[in-house]
């Protein structure tokens, strides 16, 4: 699958997208965290009152995300919240911390990449399972991902 | 938190009970390696139908796991797997190649007999 | 209501679901002058072109009536009323005298209004005896609601009403137009009666006018919202038809794919099936795309993760129907065809999903014969 340069290392303006209640944010120092993370992500999407299956991929990117943070950067946040569009509900996951950076995000995203052991399908993974993602990362400076899934009418 | 894993027959049966963190389900994949040795059991069950999640780390271990019980002569089958759960696995790229799988326990039951006896009429015909 | 164009505006207006009870709102009191020529002026708008079908048909009659609609027995009531009218509970008073008036002339005005019915091509579903009937029933709880000030049982009766009719293909814009002729036979015949006496005419009017309004309005309004409980209702009827599961045999599913599929139905598709495959305990499933004209690369990759999730369930799927041109794009998008489990048709799908879970069907003779 093709990545495009443009959707990397560049934050879209938030156009006509409006926050609605309050943030959660979870602190991740270590694998535990990830289940709490996730939980409060599931807990989010229900209530927004997301599709079963859409409440799982939530689910399942907040988890990949935030073991991204116990993996490499050894400890960083995720935060949470929900959007409203012109007629959609959303969820924002942000994940960021400040370890010590993909020095090439290009590669990070290209599927099978990885710097850690195994298949290192996490980034790639989540970019798909969400419908939107962006990501930014200075070298020793941290890195930061935030991906949105919007409600199906 | 710690899985229990059950002898019935030959079989080992591991039911996850709640999400689990990644130690623990690092240390279940060790205790079936060994005592699939240990017991002479000819397969291991996985029932993960608990699981509301399964990311690249749970699924890459199990299939590291359905991999070393492949070579310490067993069979295994994951079971239970949620329909979204499916999905989710499915959308993040991961095959879960070379794993089987089965709808519930009774069936992950009824596979590995059906493999059994498909082994046995090759190995020893008993005409 | 002999403004044409004001009473449409008011009918569509949006009146609050909750709104409850009426308040006839009655006015300040006017002085002689302007009184007169505020009928003066209502004259000539009736006689206005309107823009509908329904308008016209509503206003196509001279303004005034013609001397023998009139009834002749409200001269003693408006007599009573009279005296009364100058405040609110002045208008209560003129309006329950209204409606006994219009209770006494029930059946002419019932007949006037079937034949004003029939006579814009309004209900052409329904027969003569049909329109009269529920002409009356309207008219009561109509001329009810005109006395009680309350909507309650008028809003009852149009959904029940509603949901009679909606069936039968009646439309809003009929509903709509039957209403107002409502209106305006029930103005004309009190029109008549207080034709002589202008200053009380204008009275009666003014009452009548914002209470016939919002019982219009709650009549359109109850219509609509009943026809569009309805849409939502077929909206998820066809949703669910679009992508049926089949059980066939046990352990054994059928889902046949007609039509386009989009992201959304594919989606759908995709939950449908994994749910039925885990409550049928589904050991194979024969998905048939022989009535799916065409993919895109977007749905085609859908297509083969259903596959794949499906697998992760326990069971084998088998495709269908497949014609060269999605075949093309499973190809182009690198779908390893050797890797689904595909057959020519749905027959020769379902007998090899009959083969994976063991069965063989046998000619009910040879049977007989082995035995």
């Amino acid at each position: 699958m093709s990545r495009t340069r443009s959707r990397i290392g560049v934050v879209q303006p938030a156009t006509g997208e409006a926050p609605v209640g309050e943030d959660t944010c979870v602190p991740i120092h270590s694998a535990a965290d990830i289940l709490e993370a996730r939980k409060r992500g599931r807990e989010l999407a229900v209530a927004l009152g997301f599709a079963a299956t859409d409440c799982t991929l939530v689910a399942t990117a907040i988890s990949e995300l935030a073991r991204n943070i116990v993996l490499y950067a050894d400890h960083g946040e995720i935060r949470l919240n929900s959007v409203a569009r012109k007629n959609s509900m959303g969820i924002v996951i942000t994940a960021r911390d400040d370890g010590p950076g993909i020095a090439d995000l290009q590669r990070a995203m290209r599927d099978g990449f990885s710097t850690s052991h195994g298949l290192g399908l996490g980034l790639p993974g989540v970019k798909r399972i969400m419908d939107e993602f962006e990501i930014s990362s200075k070298p020793k400076r941290g890195t930061t991902v935030t991906a949105r899934k919007w409600k199906c009418q | 938190m710690q899985v229990p894993i059950l002898k019935q027959g030959a079989y080992l049966i591991a039911s996850i009970q709640s999400a689990l963190e990644d130690d623990d389900l690092v240390r279940l994949c060790d205790a079936l390696s060994t005592q699939v040795g240990k017991s002479r059991a000819r397969g291991v069950i996985v029932d993960v139908t608990a699981l509301d999640v399964m990311d690249s780390f749970s699924t890459r271990t199990l299939v590291e796991l359905a991999t070393i019980i492949r070579l310490r002569g067993a069979e295994m089958v994951i079971v239970g797997i949620q329909p979204e759960v499916a999905v989710a696995v499915v959308r993040l790229g991961l095959k879960l190649e070379g794993v089987s799988t089965a709808l519930d326990l009774e069936e992950g039951i009824a596979y590995l007999d059906g493999k059994a006896r498909s082994s046995g009429k090759e190995k020893n015909d008993r005409g | 209501m002999l403004c044409a164009s004001g009473g449409v505006s008011e009918v569509t207006g949006i009146v609050p679901r909750t709104m409850q009870s009426l308040e006839w709102n009655t006015g300040p009191a006017r002085k002689e002058g302007p009184q007169v020529r505020r009928i003066d002026k209502r004259m000539q708008s009736s006689t206005a072109n309107p823009d509908q079908n329904t308008m016209a048909a509503i206003t196509s009659k001279a303004w005034p009536p013609a001397e023998s609609e009139k009834s002749g027995t409200a001269y003693a009531l408006a007599g009573v009323a009279r005296h009364r009218a100058s405040d609110e509970s002045g208008t209560v008073e003129l309006l329950r005298s209204l409606a006994h008036l219009l209770r006494e002339n029930r059946t002419q005005l019932c007949e006037e209004w079937s034949r004003r019915i029939s006579g814009a091509s309004l209900l052409t579903a329904m027969t003569k005896e049909e329109i009269f009937a529920e002409a009356i029933a309207v008219y009561n709880n109509y001329v009810d609601a005109l006395e009680s000030g309350t909507l309650e049982a008028l809003q009852a009766y149009a959904r029940s009403l509603s949901e009679r009719i909606i069936p039968r293909g009646v439309e809003t814009r009929e509903v709509i137009g039957i209403v107002l002729l409502l209106r305006d036979v029930l103005a004309r015949s009190l029109f008549a009666e207080y034709q002589s006496d202008f200053s009380m005419l204008n009275r009666v009017l003014d009452s009548y006018e914002p209470a016939a309004n919002r019982i219009a309005n709650t009549v359109a309004v109850g219509f609509v919202q009943e026809r569009e409980r309805v849409i939502r209702e077929q909206q998820e009827a066809i949703r669910v038809l679009s992508t049926p599961v089949l059980q066939v045999r046990e352990r054994l599913l059928i889902l046949p794919i007609i039509g386009e599929i989009d992201p959304q139905r594919a989606r759908q598709l995709t939950e449908q099936l994994l749910r039925g495959i885990r409550t049928n305990r589904a050991k194979v499933v024969v998905i048939d795309i022989t009535g799916v004209p065409t993919m895109d690369a977007t749905v085609a990759n859908h297509l083969v993760q259903t596959v794949d999730a499906t697998r992760l369930l326990g069971a084998t799927v088998i495709i269908t129907g497949l014609s060269p041109e999605i075949a093309q794009t499973l190809v182009t998008l690198g779908v390893d065809l050797s890797k689904m489990n595909t057959v020519g048709d749905l027959q020769g799908g379902i007998e090899e999903a009959e083969r994976l879970l063991g069965y063989k069907v046998v000619p009910i003779s040879e049977l007989a014969h082995a035995e």
